[in-house]
C-alpha cells in the first residue's frame, strides 16, 4: 500500500506544474543571474525578475519589495534580526512584541536578540489558539520597534487577524512583520490593506521546491530598514548576498501563481475534506478534541488529541499514513509541542495529539481510509491500555 | 552559444540531475516514512561530501550557498571567540562573501589585515606571520582563487595557524572538484553550483571542537549551526556532484588543462596579451588575461554578441561594474584591471569551443584596440 500523505504543512510535494516550469533551469537556462553580460546571465537574470513580479502580485506588493531567500527559516531571520539591527530602529527602542505560540524560526531570533539586552513582550493566547488584541495594543510601548505575529499557525492552523492587528500597529507607528509560511498562497493575503511591513514565506509549502523563499519589505509608508545577514557580493539590492537559486525561485514563482490562481475552488475542496476527516473521526470516537479555534483555521489542518492515546504509538500504528505528532522542525527532538502548551493543554492531550494537515493531492478516497484507520487504531490503543 | 564562464556557474551535470529528480520530497524532520527517506538522503549526502575530503560528517554542516557558508565562518567563529580576541586576517583577495563579512566585522569592534598578495596572486606566509597577534581569532585564505585561479599555500597556512592554536578556514568553493583536496583547513566553504551541481546548496565543513555559533537559528537543524528546512533535492544533487567530480578527476582535470594550454596559446598567437594569475600554481579551469588597451568589458558583450559567454570579472561582483579588488592585490593599475576577460572551462568545454574562441577573440580585440581611448602604442 503506498502512503497516505497528510503532512502538507511540514513539506509538499512539488506540483508537476511547478517542475516543468523548473526543468529547463536545471539544463540549458542555467546561467548565474548576476552574469548580466552574456546571454546565459540575462536569461536567468530575467527570470528572476519576473518571478519577483509573480510573487509580489499575489500579496499586493511591488515587485522591488521582495527579497528571495533561502527558505522562510531564513525570511524570519532576516526580518527580526535585520530589524532590530538597523541603526535607525535602534535609536527608537530595543522592545520586540512576539506571541508564544510562534514558530521556532521567529522564537529563537526574539530570544537570540533577548540574550544581548533586547525586551522581547511574549504575548500568551487563549485556550483556542487566539490573540486578545488588547493585549497586544497594550503592549506596545514607545520603546517598541517590531511586531511579530505569524498569519496562521503550524500545529493547529489558527489564523490571526492581520488586518486588525496591521491597524493597531500602523496606528502605534511600529513595524509589524508576519510569518506567512503557512498561508501564503493558501488564504488572501494583501499587504497594502492588512498593515504589513515584512512578511515571510517559503517556496517547499506550496507545492514548490526546497531552498526557497521570500521576505517582502514595504518600501514606503514606512520605508522598512533591514541590515542584511549575508554579506558579499551585493545581490538582492545587499539585503541578501549569495548566488540567486535560479530553478527554485522559478518553482517558486509558478507555485504562487498556481496557488493564486485556484486558491478559491482549492481550498474549498480541502476543507470539505478536512471536515469530512474530523466529522469522521469525531462521530466515531468519544473523547477526541479538536485543538485550536474551529472556524478561525486554516482549511487544510486539523490537529486532533485522543484521550488516553499517544500521538506517537497511534502513528506508529498506521506507518502507511503520513502525519504529525507535533511541528516538523521540532518532532526531531520529541519535545512536547509548545503550542498546546500555550493553549493551555494539560501533558495528556498534548501527547495524545496529532495534526493532519491536507493538501492539493489529496482524495476524498485517502480520507475515508485514514478515519476508517484512526478510528480502529484508537479503538485497539484503548483496549491495550486497559487490559 | 558558446560557454566559458563555467567559474561563475556551471550546467548541472546529468548524474546530479537524476539524483535530485529520484529524491524524496519529505521533510527531514518529520518522523514518518517520507520524512525518515529525505533525512536519509541528507544524512547519506553528508557522508559522501565529507569522507570525499577526509572528514568527519559530523562537521558537515549545509547551507543555502557559498556566500552563506562564509558569511557562517568568518562571522560564526568571530563571535564565539570574541572574548578571546577581536582581529581577523585574510587575504586581499578572498571572495567578496568573505571580505564583506569582515567588513561588517570591522563595523562592530574587531580589526581586520589583509594579507597582501604578489603579483602571481599569491599571499606571502612570512608577512601573514606577521599579521598574528595575540589578539588574532581567525584567518582566512581561499584555496583558489575565482577569478584568476591562483592556488594558494593553505596547508603551510593551516600550520602556522594551527601552531597558534588559531581557528583557519578556507573558501574552496572553486578548487573542490578540481585539484585534490583535502579537509586540512579548520572550516571548508564549498558550493555546488560550482562544481556542476546544483544552486541552492553549500556546505561548510568544521572541524570538530572548532567554536562557532550560528547565524540563523529556529529549529535545531545541522546540529544547531543552521536553522531550515533542508534542501534536500538539491542536497542529494550536490552529494552526486562531488562523488562524480572526484571520481572524474584524474581523467577530466588534465583534459581541461590541455584545453586551457590551447586556448592561451592561441589567443596569446594572436593578440598582445597578459595572463594573469600563477603560472603553474593556478586552478585548472580558469584563464584570465589583460589585452592591453582593451576595454574589458566591451570584451564580454561583443563576445556575448557572438554567441560566446565570458566574463570581465567575477560574476558576484560584474554587476557592480568596480574594477577587480583581486587584479588590484597582485599590484595591477586600474587600466590593466578593466582591460581583463576570465575564461573560464567546464567538464563539458569542447576542443571546438576553445577553437571558436581562438577564432573571435583576436579580431575583436584588433577592432576594440582601434576604437579604445586608452590604447597606447
Amino acid at each position: 500500500m503506498s502512503t497516505i500523505y497528510l503532512d502538507y504543512n511540514a513539506t509538499t510535494p512539488v506540483d508537476p506544474r511547478v517542475l516543468d516550469a523548473m526543468m529547463p533551469f536545471f539544463s540549458n537556462r542555467f546561467g548565474n543571474a548576476s552574469s548580466r553580460h552574456h546571454a546565459y546571465g540575462c536569461d536567468a537574470a530575467e527570470a528572476v525578475e519576473a518571478v519577483r513580479g509573480q510573487v509580489a502580485s499575489v500579496i499586493g506588493a511591488d515587485p522591488r519589495e521582495i527579497v528571495f531567500t533561502s527558505g522562510a527559516t531564513e525570511s524570519n531571520n532576516l526580518a527580526i534580526l535585520g530589524v532590530a539591527g538597523a541603526p535607525m530602529y535602534a535609536s527608537k527602542g530595543n522592545h520586540i512584541i512576539t506571541v508564544a505560540t510562534e514558530h521556532r524560526s521567529v522564537l529563537d531570533p526574539c530570544e537570540h536578540l533577548e540574550r544581548k539586552g533586547y525586551q522581547v513582550t511574549w504575548l500568551g493566547v487563549d485556550s483556542q489558539g487566539c490573540l486578545n488584541l488588547q493585549h497586544l495594543a497594550d503592549a506596545i510601548t514607545d520603546q517598541t520597534i517590531l511586531v511579530s505575529v505569524m498569519h496562521a499557525n503550524n500545529e493547529i492552523g489558527v489564523l490571526h487577524p492581520l488586518r486588525e492587528i496591521g491597524a493597531i500597529c500602523k496606528e502605534r507607528g511600529v513595524l509589524f512583520h508576519t510569518d506567512g509560511t503557512q498561508s501564503f498562497g493558501k488564504e488572501p493575503i494583501d499587504v497594502g490593506s492588512f498593515g504589513i511591513d515584512l512578511l515571510s514565506a517559503s517556496a517547499h509549502k506550496i507545492y514548490g521546491p526546497k531552498g526557497v523563499g521570500f521576505l517582502y519589505l514595504r518600501r514606503r509608508d514606512p520605508h522598512v530598514r533591514c541590515e542584511p545577514l549575508l554579506h558579499g557580493g551585493g545581490h538582492e539590492r545587499g539585503l541578501r548576498s549569495g548566488t540567486l537559486n535560479v530553478p527554485g525561485i522559478v518553482g517558486m514563482g509558478a507555485a504562487a501563481t498556481l496557488c493564486s490562481q485556484e486558491m478559491a475552488a482549492e481550498q474549498a475542496r480541502i476543507r470539505r475534506l478536512r471536515n469530512r476527516l474530523e466529522r469522521g473521526i469525531c462521530s466515531a470516537l468519544d473523547g477526541v478534541h479538536v485543538n485550536g479555534h474551529p472556524e478561525r483555521r486554516l482549511a487544510n489542518t486539523t490537529n486532533l488529541s485522543f484521550a488516553g492515546v499517544d500521538g506517537d504509538d497511534l502513528m506508529k500504528r498506521m506507518p502507511g499514513i503520513a502525519v504529525s505528532s507535533s511541528s516538523a522542525c521540532t518532532s526531531a527532538a520529541l519535545q512536547p509541542s509548545y503550542v498546546l502548551g500555550a493553549l493551555g493543554c494539560d501533558e495528556e492531550r498534548i501527547r495524545g495529539s496529532v495534526r493532519f494537515s491536507l493538501g492539493r493531492f489529496t482524495t476524498a478516497a485517502e480520507i475515508g481510509i485514514v478515519v476508517a484507520s484512526v478510528v480502529e487504531s484508537v479503538k485497539a490503543l484503548r483496549a491495550t491500555t486497559r487490559s | 552559444m558558446i560557454y566559458l564562464d563555467n567559474a561563475s556557474t556551471t550546467r548541472l551535470r546529468p548524474e546530479a540531475r537524476a539524483a535530485m529528480q529520484a529524491a524524496a520530497f519529505g521533510n527531514p524532520s518529520s518522523i514518518h516514512a517520507a520524512g525518515r527517506a529525505a533525512r536519509k538522503l541528507v544524512e547519506d549526502a553528508r557522508e559522501t561530501i565529507a569522507e570525499s575530503y577526509g572528514g568527519d560528517p559530523k562537521g558537515l554542516v549545509f547551507t543555502s550557498c557559498a556566500t552563506e557558508a562564509d558569511n557562517l565562518a568568518v562571522l560564526g567563529v568571530a563571535e564565539a571567540l570574541r572574548a578571546r580576541g577581536n582581529h581577523v586576517i585574510a587575504s586581499a583577495v578572498e571572495h567578496p562573501a568573505v571580505l564583506e563579512a569582515c567588513a561588517a566585522l570591522s563595523r562592530i569592534g574587531y580589526e581586520i589585515s589583509r594579507a597582501p598578495v604578489d603579483e602571481d596572486g599569491k599571499i606571502d606566509l612570512s608577512v601573514l606571520e606577521r599579521l598574528v597577534t595575540p589578539r588574532t581569532i581567525l584567518i582566512s585564505v581561499m584555496t583558489g582563487n575565482n577569478e584568476v585561479g591562483t592556488l594558494q599555500p593553505i596547508e603551510a597556512v593551516a600550520e602556522i595557524a594551527r601552531a597558534r592554536k588559531i581557528p583557519f578556514h578556507t573558501d574552496a568553493a572553486q578548487a573542490a572538484g578540481k585539484i585534490p583536496f583535502r579537509f586540512t583547513a579548520d572550516l571548508v566553504t564549498l558550493s555546488a553550483h560550482k562544481m556542476h551541481g546544483p544552486r541552492g546548496a553549500g556546505a561548510l565543513w568544521i572541524r570538530p571542537g572548532t567554536p562557532i555559533v550560528p547565524r540563523q537559528v529556529g529549529g535545531g537543524h545541522e546540529f544547531e549551526l543552521r536553522a531550515g528546512t533542508e534542501n534536500v533535492e538539491a542536497i542529494a544533487g550536490f552529494a552526486e556532484a562531488v562523488r562524480a567530480a572526484e571520481a572524474e578527476r584524474s581523467e577530466v582535470v588534465p583534459l581541461m588543462e590541455r584545453l586551457r594550454a590551447l586556448l592561451e596559446e592561441g589567443l596569446r598567437a594572436a593578440a598582445p596579451m597578459r595572463v594573469n594569475g600563477h603560472p603553474t600554481e593556478r586552478l585548472p579551469h580558469i584563464l584570465n588575461v589583460t589585452f592591453p588597451g582593451v576595454d574589458g568589458e566591451a570584451m564580454v558583450v561583443a563576445l556575448d554578441a557572438e554567441g560566446m559567454c565570458v566574463s570581465s570579472g567575477s560574476a558576484c561582483a560584474s554587476q557592480s561594474l568596480i574594477p577587480s579588488h583581486v587584479l588590484k592585490a597582485m599590484g595591477r593599475g586600474d587600466e590593466e584591471t578593466r582591460a581583463s576577460v576570465r575564461f573560464s572551462l567546464g567538464r563539458d568545454t569542447t576542443e571546438e569551443d576553445i577553437g571558436a574562441a581562438v577564432a573571435a577573440v583576436p579580431k575583436l580585440v584588433a577592432r576594440l584596440r582601434a576604437i579604445s581611448p586608452v590604447v597606447r602604442p
